[in-house]
């Protein structure tokens, strides 16, 4: 017997395949970038549960009030792991000034938005960044306590949504 | 690239003969089984055979014993709210296992909100009921007991014939969900001493759209969709005529074939796992050890130091169709209530997959997996905080 095309999908749906996660998504989830340690950091956030639940620890290289370098392992959904490598792109070259402003719906942004239900697990990400500015604080103290003197800020960099 | 489809839990491909044989009853014999003209009597014909067929496959004493829903959560919210409103006048108590579908567990928490009390017995290690733990927790209020014939998500088969003859001992209807098993084990309705037992041949080659559920002659069942008189009062709505058919024609070549398709699915299970073990360190496998107390297609396998999302879209990536029993639909994850019964880990909860096989799948497929897998697993590891400083 003849099996009819399956429609719009092609035959066995395996073109025009529909995604879960658009491609910015699975491209970080697939490749995703500064996985790793700092060397020598100057501050370490944790966020999550790394016993038994998704957990991120981010590495940091700053100099003069400025992040050099971040660095980031996790576990946890491709969402999860995504969030975590545009996080460590968006904040590279950032002050720790501009770093205190970070938000996850700036990951959610720049991957071109997350399935609803995922939008939670960009969150470990910016609780990372927060507990590393928090370990800084503790060990330059002064260092990047909020200035007085207006900075431009430098908008974040905008990147194209994709669908 | 090569597909390796292992998801048969979920959803199956329908077999060509049971495709050809729904073909007609979509634009040529699309009577309605109620209407006396002939072209209802003839889908009436079909939808006799097909209930036929059902019956003969799970042993049930007669047809007019089979009743077809939607699917599997329709048949066990029917089964256990419809048994729970039929004896209401005998008791309000309801015996389940720990380790039941969502759709018992959502039937009898509804009941629970209505008044009624419910016992969960609890499951050992590798997910095993024990009759007596049954047994013990009958009160004379018990009306209905429900435990699974094998667990969806960790394989672990379950003793509903010794759970049966207690409860036939005290006159409690006994209800099985057979879903999971139906199709790749032998089911039998009357050895078990089932009062109602459920099973979906989409889970074995049939289509989506159709469930099946017993109703013993001498159980009694109330209606939860009402409206007219279709299957005997018992669930009112047009019969989904194609799928019936189909659905007969799946359980008619599952019946046939069921002992070759075990020792298939069972050889490859073996395989797999062994493959797996030896080659990926600190990967546990959740339920019984391949064998007579394991459903013979399913492995549940729990990885360390990663999560099992991942784990799904990366096998996905390279053709493999995995499911996973872990999930993160609120900030903290979600360890599956099985899982959790069992006592597993929640470190280990989280690196959940399962792999179904199925009759299609070869040597090859299970081959390339076990070449594949392991790398999938060190990438995700290599990312990992918590694999850091591990040996291996």
């Amino acid at each position: 017997m003849q099996i009819s095309r399956a429609g719009e999908y092609g035959v066995l749906g395996l073109i025009n395949l529909p995604a879960f996660y658009n491609a910015t998504v699975l491209d970080h989830f697939l490749n995703p970038r500064n996985v790793g340690d700092v060397p020598e950091p100057e501050a370490i956030g944790l966020a999550g549960e790394p016993n038994c639940g998704d957990a991120m620890r981010l590495s940091l290289r700053i100099q003069n009030g400025k992040i050099l370098d971040a660095r980031f392992r996790t576990v946890g959904c491709g969402a999860a792991i995504a969030s975590s490598s545009m996080a460590t792109e968006l904040i590279k070259g950032r002050s720790v000034e501009q770093a205190r402003q970070f938000s996850n719906q700036e990951i959610v942004a720049a991957l071109g938005g997350l399935p609803p239900a995922k939008i939670q697990c960009s969150v470990l990400a910016g609780q990372a960044l927060r507990a590393a500015l928090e370990d800084y604080e503790k060990r330059h103290p002064g260092a990047a306590a909020p200035r007085t003197e207006c900075a431009p800020q430098k908008p974040a960099p905008r990147r194209r949504r994709q669908g | 690239m090569r597909q390796v489809y292992l998801d048969h839990q979920s959803a199956t491909p329908v077999l060509p003969e049971v495709l050809e044989a729904m073909q007609p009853f979509f634009a040529q014999a699309y009577g309605n089984p109620s209407s006396l003209h002939r072209h209802g009597l003839l889908a009436r014909d079909a939808l006799d055979k097909a209930r036929a067929k059902m019956a003969a496959f799970i042993n049930a004493e007669s047809p007019e014993e089979i009743i077809f829903t939607s699917d599997g959560t329709e048949s066990s919210n029917l089964a256990i709210q419809g048994a729970a409103a039929a004896y209401a006048r005998d008791g309000n108590h309801i015996v389940i296992s720990a380790t039941e579908h969502p759709a018992v567990i959502a039937s009898v928490q509804l009941l629970e909100a209505r008044g009624f009390a419910c016992t969960r017995v609890p499951v050992d290690a590798a997910g095993a009921v024990d009759p007596a733990g049954v047994r013990s927790a009958f009160t004379d209020k018990t009306i209905l007991v429900a435990v699974h014939h094998v667990n969806h998500e960790i394989g672990a088969i379950e003793p509903v014939r010794e759970i049966g003859a207690a409860a036939r001992e005290r006159g409690i209807a006994f209800y099985v969900d057979a879903e999971a098993g139906a199709g790749w084990l032998p089911v039998d309705a009357r050895d078990w001493g089932a009062s109602l037992l459920s099973f979906s041949p989409h889970r074995f080659y049939g289509p989506k759209g159709v469930g099946v559920l017993y109703q013993n002659r001498r159980a009694r069942l109330a209606a939860i969709l009402r409206g007219g008189g279709q299957e005997n009062g018992r669930r009112a709505g047009v019969e989904n005529v194609p799928a019936i058919v189909g659905a007969g024609v799946a359980a008619e070549i599952a019946g046939r074939e069921l002992a070759q398709r075990a020792a298939h699915c069972a050889r490859l299970q073996r395989r797999l796992w062994d493959g797996l073990r030896a080659r990926v360190p600190r990967l546990k496998l959740n339920g019984p050890e391949p064998g007579p107390g394991r459903h013979p297609a399913t492995l549940n396998l729990s990885a360390e130091f990663i999560e099992g999302e991942a784990q799904l879209l990366l096998c996905d990536m390279h053709g493999i169709a995995v499911a996973s029993g872990s999930s993160c639909v609120s900030r903290s994850r979600q360890v599956s209530h099985v899982l959790a019964a069992i006592g597993l880990d929640p470190a280990l909860a989280r690196g959940n997959i399962i792999m179904s096989l199925g009759r299609d799948n070869t040597g090859e497929d299970v081959d390339y997996v076990i070449e594949t897998f392991p790398k999938i697993v060190s990438k995700l590891r290599a990312l990992s905080p918590a694999w850091e400083g591990q040996p291996g």
